[in-house]
């Protein structure tokens, strides 16, 4: 803040002195910028991160997508500090390949969601700056989105937006996207009246995806580039790149 | 609580300090004054009142008039009260409990770039206004207007740079009317930068002020703090550092009008694409010894995406809870009608 400069309190005004050696800490974090995305449907899911990476006022890349895949029915997406993100995710492969060799099976994405909790709370005192939403198929073949705050607490939902547009689109998709799947339940799109309660099928939820991406583009800096998204069905993982706006 | 303070003297010179003490305090501090002032011819007595009513003789009477002229109020010339900034950082220091955090004006970003060309000088801007890293302004107008042939383009704190520049338009018009010459760009300059130097940093705004006058074209640059440059091409705002990689690269002294417009459209365009803080549009404003072309819009390097979805909602979407219908009985009592310039 420009006014506090130059005022060592009430009445005087600091003492001028050349400042020759400034003490400026050292930051283990950064903020690489980023917005990531998921959607949990009825028999799919879709995780989709822009691709831009940031620092400060700069970008390091435009084609740097938040999206990994860890099994052939779960990808994992996370925006936040580059560096943590990169490790996490390697440290994840690394146990996945672990759980693989001593139980013969391939993890499931609730088992997944657990272990990373796990991880991401042994760091409880010097945190993974990472937001992490995971999207994939549960063991019923239905679509499943756990997300995370950078200390390991989650919860499955049917979407969640992270990472630095958050903020702009999980009220979009609150309006937009069903809350609640259940059949028998009454709560359908919120804060609107009469609206069909229809459950959303893959193309609609593609399509919602870029739509809300477009609209995050427009006003949040970090976001933009370009658009990676990555359907996760039975048969497997389809990934499409969409442009976005580049400024 | 009023304090009493008692000026006394008893020759002339301390009559002279006692009379700027009581000057100074008629000018900020109305407080309840016992004023005793003896001159060493005559000895006045006053008594105590916040509107001091002295009787001065002769000599002093001048001084009496330039005593109730003055306000209490009047801003004293060249100073800026820095009460306000103390304030604000006591209370940023001292209040923790509070959490007093001042709001964060709105900065523009940006990427600004002038340049001097054969004919005259090339003004260019980006459109995006930012809060923090969120875009508040996706097409704000950052070329002001000074004078019929100077320019301003305006970078930092949007409200700052605004000010600034509407401040020198009305000086100039008063300088205008006042010397009945055209102003020079000179004199917007050392203006603004006299303006900004007073307020030693706190007016966030980086300005690059570019026109033709009667001496010619000149581009010049004006920092918060209130220095300046004069140099053939400029750039200010946060993307400053993509602008003159550009210009750094392709400028020539006298270039053609198209030239010139395209160079600085291209040190624009890579601000915004490079830099985070400046986007959308690129206006320009090109000024000669003829007059001024304001191109606004002039490029739009970027566009918004096209949106497969629809998302109009359908009349009721909206839940009424309650509906109250109250009806109000009115009686016509005059009937006119006005034309609408409609076109």
């Amino acid at each position: 803040m420009l006014s506090a400069q130059g005022f060592g309190g009430p009445g005087k005004m600091k003492e001028y002195h050349y400042a020759g050696a400034v003490e400026n800490r050292f930051s283990p974090y950064a903020f690489n910028g980023g917005t990531v995305l998921a959607v949990a449907g009825e028999d799919f899911a879709i995780v989709a991160s822009d691709t831009r990476l940031s620092e400060g006022y700069s970008i390091h890349s435009r084609d740097s997508p938040k999206c990994y895949k860890l099994t052939d029915t779960t990808v994992i997406g996370c925006s936040g500090f580059h560096g943590d993100c990169l490790t996490l995710t390697k440290i994840i492969d690394a146990r996945l390949k672990m759980y693989k060799h001593s139980n013969n099976k391939t993890m499931t994405s609730g088992a997944i969601a657990a272990m990373l909790s796990t991880i991401l709370y042994s760091r409880r005192f010097f945190p993974y700056y990472v937001y992490n939403i995971i999207g994939g198929l549960d063991e019923e073949g239905k679509g499943a989105v756990y997300s995370f705050d950078p200390v390991g607490s989650y919860q499955r939902d049917t979407y969640k937006a992270g990472g630095s547009a958050s903020a702009m689109l999980q009220p979009l998709l609150d309006n937009q996207s069903d809350s609640c799947q259940n059949a028998a339940s009454q709560i359908g799109f919120k804060n609107m009246e009469g609206v069909q309660h229809l459950p959303l099928t893959q193309e609609k939820a593609v399509q919602l995806v870029k739509d809300v991406f477009i609209s995050a583009a427009e006003r949040d800096v970090y976001t933009g580039d370009a658009l990676r998204v990555c359907v996760i069905t039975k048969d497997g993982i389809n990934e499409q790149t969409i442009p976005l706006r580049k400024d | 609580m009023d304090t009493v303070e008692t000026f006394s003297s008893q020759s002339q010179p301390n009559c002279k300090a006692a009379i700027t003490k009581l000057v100074l305090w008629r000018l900020g501090f109305p407080k309840q004054v016992k004023v005793k002032v003896k001159t060493a011819k005559k000895h006045l007595v006053s008594r105590a009142c916040s509107e001091p009513q002295l009787c001065f003789k002769s000599s002093s009477r001048n001084l009496l008039n330039m005593l109730h002229s003055l306000n209490p109020h009047q801003q004293q010339n060249g100073g800026f009260s820095f009460e306000n900034s103390r304030r604000n950082a006591v209370l940023e220091s001292s209040l923790l409990e509070g959490a007093y955090k001042a709001p964060n004006p709105r900065k523009t970003g940006t990427t600004i770039a002038g340049m001097v060309y054969k004919d005259g000088v090339v003004l260019g801007a980006d459109t995006r206004a930012t809060d923090d890293m969120v875009v508040a302004d996706k097409n704000c107008m950052k070329i002001h207007y000074i004078a019929p042939k100077i320019y301003c383009c305006g970078a930092g704190v949007a409200a700052d740079a605004e000010m600034a520049t509407q401040m020198m338009a009305s000086n100039v018009e008063l300088h205008m009317l006042n010397t009945g010459r055209p102003p020079l760009v000179a004199m917007v300059t050392r203006q603004l930068k006299q303006m900004l130097f007073r307020y030693q940093g706190h007016m966030g705004s980086s300005v690059i002020v570019g026109g033709v006058d009667v001496t010619g074209a000149h581009l010049y640059s004006v920092y918060p703090h209130g220095s300046y440059d004069k140099l053939p091409f400029l750039t200010m705002g946060s993307g400053a550092a993509a602008a003159v990689s550009v210009f750094e690269d392709r400028f020539k002294p006298n270039l053609e009008l198209e030239e010139a417009k395209q160079l600085v459209r291209d040190a624009i365009a890579a601000g915004i694409f490079c830099d985070l803080g400046s986007g959308s549009n690129v206006d320009l404003c090109v000024i000669t010894e003829a007059g001024v072309q304001f191109l606004r819009g002039y490029d739009k390097p970027t566009a918004k995406g096209q949106r497969e979805g629809q998302y109009r909602y359908k009349p009721g979407t909206t839940a009424v809870l309650t509906k109250t219908e109250t009806p109000l009985s009115l009686d016509v009592v005059d009937e006119s009608v006005q034309l609408m310039d409609t076109e």
